[in-house]
């Protein structure tokens, strides 16, 4: 008796050699697409460290193609020989990096702060302001992300000249805390609904006052959330350039509006282009590496209900 | 959520007379002090008297008194209850005072002819900007290409929903692709238009995607020359950004679907593709819908690579509506015309953003 009792028939081989088939496509299809993510990076990083005839010539690959060069960086002051000498594009660009990372991070941190509020006031009270209930309350702050810059734009625009706010960060803050709001709330009403109430029961029996509990209690729980509306607000008011170019001329500029308003000037130096931009990029890019986890938290969690 | 509050608490206030009407006291006083303040401003800027005031910020510091005084005084008038309204009170005030009252300031406006730049000032003209709207083509024009710009959604979805499958079957170095798919929506749009709009699709002989095509016999691609391939253009670098938001929100979509779903469906014979279309993607309409709409309202707003790559052209056909009003303003600073262009377009926004998600409820809900 040496027949083989059990084996593969044809179909369930065909079958093995489809699932390959199909994992291959698979793998085809994220590396196209980690490709096509990443070459743009990878293009801006090697551009700014080219010279003219590389960027001609259109060469990619350093040490093979060109021979890296500061000369990108040296325009922008941050090359090994200038960054010991006064520079006053270095000294425009910290500051617009650094009016970016104010108004970014005071933004942010003062969005969190009223959008975890509200939102947790609205997931534990019943509320009524004359006729509004507390779903048209929270239906009033969501609607806001419907809202176009565009429409607010001139309104403040003329505003701000009569107080005064025109250029300067605080009018950006406002402005900017305004259109992070209504994501903000959106997360964290997520974040402290799926907090039982319990916890805060147990927390007023044993005699704390609503705001102790809600700030010993529920803040530490709720921290993940609010990270993550947190990097999220971040990511948008790092990158807003609409109101930034329209309310700001020269003290609160920020860094995208830098960016763009080098492409006018003279023709383009492509190399200084590059390493203007990367270095703008570069914060976020690195946030996006080691944060990664809780912007994708951030963004998923209204999608599942 | 009706009926009560979830978190009951019991609390015995007892409220003096004299606390309340303290409260009472700070409230009033404190509006007292910002009306005090905004006359005293409007009378100088109608010309009665001088006070020496440089701007309105004073009539901005009494306001800022008053929304103080007001969150304080629901403690002391109100007690516990003050304290929970207390929550909401500051977002709402916040929110009110920066969007209503822009927002009816925006309407003055909208009917009147203010050139920051003339000296003249607000003039009141009627209905003269609705008249100007209704003749201006590029306004018309710019609307129209939202409409294309927001079909292209649709594509969007597609190769989001596609990605966001991929990365949910299983596959080695996930935290690697998720990464690297999640890397363009954190840079910033104009460094986005900067690096592929121009950097990489100009420089003629030499750009990276111009040399491509060329490999693959397009002689010279242009793409910001005919009205078309510049819409195309700007539609795709708009999708490179913003397709990781719409892949991460279907992928918390696809991960929410219990495993034993598909095995039920597989068991009874069901293939990949028909698994997919009578399992998968019906399970997935909310969250798809969601996606969509939060997309669509995303690129209402799209203007940022507009106005840095192209600004506007080849004859208005990149326009988005926004980047059409800010360089109508840049150009002729004209806040009246282009106020009301806004206003304009937030009243077709609201009534078809409405229109959708009523739509969206009605093909979403049955399936759920």
């Amino acid at each position: 008796m040496t027949t083989q009792v059990f084996h593969d028939s044809a179909s369930d081989l065909s079958h093995r050699a489809r699932q390959f088939g199909g994992r291959a496509a698979i793998y085809g299809l994220l590396i196209l697409w980690a490709f096509i993510c990443l070459f743009p990076i990878y293009w801006t990083a090697t551009t700014s460290f080219k010279m003219a005839p590389n960027v001609m010539k259109g060469d990619m690959i350093p040490w093979v193609d060109f021979t890296p060069k500061w000369l990108g960086w040296k325009s922008l002051g941050l090359s090994p020989d200038t960054i010991g000498k006064d520079s006053t594009v270095r000294a425009e660009f910290a500051k617009r990096f650094f009016n970016s990372a104010v108004i970014s991070l005071v933004s942010s941190a003062l969005a969190v702060m009223l959008g975890s509020l509200a939102a947790y006031g609205l997931s534990r009270f019943s509320y009524k302001f004359s006729w509004m209930k507390n779903s048209d309350i929270l239906f009033f702050f969501l609607s806001q992300l419907i809202l176009p810059p565009v429409v607010l734009a001139l309104p403040f625009l003329v505003l701000y000249k009569e107080l005064a706010l025109l250029d300067t960060r605080v009018g950006l803050i406002l402005l900017y805390t305004l259109s992070v709001l209504p994501i903000v709330i959106w997360i964290m009403r997520d974040q402290f609904s799926a907090i039982p109430t319990e916890l805060e029961e147990a927390a007023l029996v044993d005699g704390l006052s609503i705001w102790g509990a809600f700030l010993t209690i529920i803040v530490p729980i709720a921290l993940p959330g609010m990270v993550a509306a947190f990097i999220l607000s971040l990511v948008l008011t790092w990158n807003e350039y609409f109101f930034a170019a329209l309310l700001t001329s020269t003290h609160a500029n920020t860094l995208p509006v830098m960016v763009a308003s080098q492409t006018g000037s003279q023709g383009i130096s492509w190399w200084s282009m590059a390493a203007l931009s990367f270095a703008a990029i570069l914060p976020l890019i690195v946030i996006g590496v080691v944060l990664e986890r809780y912007i994708i938290k951030g963004m998923a969690a209204g999608a599942v209900k | 959520m009706s009926g009560g509050d979830l978190l009951h608490v019991v609390t015995n206030d007892n409220i003096s007379d004299a606390r309340r009407s303290f409260g009472r006291a700070i409230i009033w006083g404190a509006a007292a002090v910002m009306l005090a303040t905004a006359l005293a401003q409007l009378a100088q800027h109608l010309g009665w008297a001088d006070f020496g005031f440089s701007n309105w910020r004073p009539t901005l510091y009494g306001y800022c008194l008053w929304a103080a005084a007001l969150c304080w005084g629901q403690v002391l008038i109100r007690g516990e209850q003050g304290k929970r309204t207390l929550f909401v009170l500051p977002a709402a005030l916040f929110v009110i005072s920066l969007t209503v009252f822009p927002l009816l300031f925006g309407l003055v406006i909208a009917f009147s002819s203010w050139n920051l730049s003339s000296p003249d000032g607000r003039q009141f003209n009627g209905l003269d900007n609705l008249r100007q709207m209704w003749a201006d083509p590029f306004y018309w024009n710019a609307l129209q290409n939202m409409v294309w710009y927001c079909l292209a959604i649709l594509v969007e979805y597609a190769i989001a929903f596609a990605l966001a499958l991929a990365l949910n079957a299983e596959i080695r170095a996930r935290k690697f692709f998720r990464v690297a798919f999640l890397l363009p929506l954190m840079l910033s749009p104009v460094a986005v238009s900067w690096m592929i709009g121009k950097s990489m699709l100009v420089i003629q002989p030499a750009g990276p995607i111009i040399r491509m095509l060329r490999f693959f016999g397009w002689e010279n691609p242009s793409f910001y020359s005919s009205p078309w391939m510049a819409k195309l253009t700007i539609m795709m670098m708009d999708a490179w950004t913003f397709i990781p938001f719409m892949m991460i929100m279907i992928l918390a979509g696809l991960q929410s679907i219990p495993k034993e779903l598909n095995e039920a469906a597989r068991v009874d014979g069901a293939n990949g593709w028909r698994a997919f279309w009578e399992v998968t993607f019906p399970m997935m309409l909310p969250v798809s819908v969601t996606a969509v709409l939060i997309r669509i309202i995303f690129k209402l707003k799209l203007a940022d690579i507009v106005i840095s790559v192209t600004s506007g052209g080849p004859g208005g056909a990149t326009d988005t509506v926004t980047s059409f009003i800010f360089r109508e303003y840049r150009d002729r600073s004209n806040v009246g015309y282009g106020t009301l262009l806004a206003m304009v377009y937030l009243v077709i926004i609201i009534v078809v953003m409405t229109l959708l998600m009523k739509l969206a409820d009605r093909f979403a809900r049955p399936r759920t």
